[in-house]
């Protein structure tokens, strides 16, 4: 045990409460309360020539990466990110040279181990510099694979395949987002589709939610098969696909409607749903880890204010419509 | 996607027979001497979507157009031999900094903006 820190206990296996943490974590409740405290830990019977691995305080973070090391005696070093996972944390500074350093002499690490290298997340690196931290703290930076689960593989066999070090987006990632950003539009929709219930028609309502449901659900889900290479793009054409149903729906369901009117509300449709896919779907690339900065930044420029102008459009025609529906009554 | 190779090696005097050329593209802010590489491959260990491949003398930039601007090659090429325009990409943040004024846009709970 060292002097200047104490050694905490932790295992590899996850409990109920445990995986009740993570299913909050996932839907966005207290979403910042999820962590575990910065220091050592000791998992399984460790030893001073034990391997070091390093992680976030997050316990998504923690909890993957100690459940993928069943079996093996080691350190886990754990930084303080203020309970952010270590991409985020990474990309703040807050999984960085500094806190790693820190972090080693503060838990006595140099006494604790005879070694001198640390285990990385890869997706740490972002956040640390390895020359500077090996520099200040005499500690090696080793950067193992993305995933903890490939941690067994990495470590019988000393290095990590290309494969190992890519980061995928596949549809079980994608749809992992979705709870969190759902719980976000919750109370706009709702608030929106009473609004527009009361004052307008109940499809109307259908309308927005529907919009803003594509946007946080289906988008993520349909993302590599939806056209074109912009998110905002891939938006507008999935709301478009939308509002053209809604459109035949008002055409086909509103026959005693006089035809001028099917109109006004068919264009309602099409020019308000649409930016409001889009824009959730903009909003998408900061939950990605491929889309650049860039990259965003030129989506933005390009679709900000189509966006704009056309829900503004909608809204006018959806008022507009609206008034015609009461003066009629 | 224009690969520019912005300014040629010298090499008036030195014994080095390696060109040093600085390539990247239009789609990112990503660039790279290959004249300043030391071979060490840490960019090709941090990098989460392949945009570096080994090289027998340097490393090559193999799909600059894959790069996210993350900026982890950059943080640890020892050389500088890799830069790059890192910084939060979500829009939302963009979208916050823009209407806030403020210039850089940043997450989590302490700055009032976004993400926790």
């Amino acid at each position: 045990m060292s002097e200047l820190g104490d050694v905490r206990r932790t295992t590899s296996e996850l409990a109920w409460h445990d995986r009740w943490d993570h299913i909050l974590a996932r839907w966005g409740v207290n979403r910042s309360g999820h962590r575990v405290t910065p220091g050592l830990y000791a998992l399984g019977h460790p030893t001073p020539d034990s391997h070091v691995f390093v992680t976030a305080n997050y316990t998504l973070s923690f909890d993957a990466l100690r459940s993928s090391l069943a079996g093996v005696d080691g350190y886990i070093l754990v930084l303080d990110t203020k309970g952010i996972n270590v991409w985020c944390a990474a990309g703040k500074g807050t999984f960085g040279t500094d806190e790693l350093v820190g972090r080693v002499a503060s838990t006595g690490l140099p006494e604790v181990v005879a070694h001198r290298k640390l285990i990385l997340p890869q997706l740490g690196a972002p956040g640390v510099v390895a020359h500077e931290v090996r520099r200040r703290s005499g500690f090696a930076v080793e950067y193992g694979p993305v995933r903890a689960a490939d941690l067994p593989q990495y470590l019988e066999t000393g290095r990590a395949t290309p494969e190992m070090r890519r980061v995928r987006f596949g549809l079980r990632d994608r749809a992992a987002l979705i709870p969190v950003e759902l719980v976000h539009i919750l109370l706009p929709m709702a608030l929106a589709a009473i609004l527009l219930w009361l004052l307008a028609t109940p499809l109307a309502a259908l309308g927005a939610v529907t919009a803003l449901l594509a946007g946080v659900v289906l988008f993520p889900l349909l993302l590599p098969w939806l056209p074109t290479q912009q998110f905002s793009s891939k938006g507008f054409i999935l709301g478009g696909v939308m509002a053209a149903a809604f459109a035949v729906l008002v055409f086909v369901q509103g026959s005693d409607l006089a035809l001028w009117r099917r109109v006004g509300w068919a264009l309602a449709y099409l020019l308000a749903m649409p930016p409001m896919t889009a824009y959730l779907a903009l909003n998408f690339t900061g939950s990605t880890t491929f889309t650049s900065r860039t990259g965003v930044r030129r989506e933005m420029s390009t679709y900000i204010r189509p966006m704009a102008l056309t829900f503004g459009l909608g809204i006018v025609f959806t008022l507009a419509s609206t008034i015609v529906q009461w003066i009629g009554r | 996607m224009d690969v520019e190779i912005v300014a040629p090696c010298c090499g008036s005097t030195c014994a080095c027979t390696a060109q040093t050329v600085i390539v990247g593209t239009d789609l990112n802010t990503l660039t790279y001497d290959s004249g300043l590489c030391v071979n060490c491959e840490m960019c090709l260990a941090v990098c989460p979507h392949g945009v570096f491949e080994a090289g027998p003398r340097a490393v090559q930039l193999a799909h600059p157009e894959c790069c996210m601007e993350c900026g982890a090659c950059e943080r640890n090429c020892p050389t500088g031999a890799v830069q790059v325009d890192s910084g939060v990409g979500c829009a939302a943040a963009m979208i916050r900094a823009a209407l806030t004024g403020s210039k850089e846009a940043t997450c989590g709970p302490s700055d009032g903006a976004c993400c926790g």
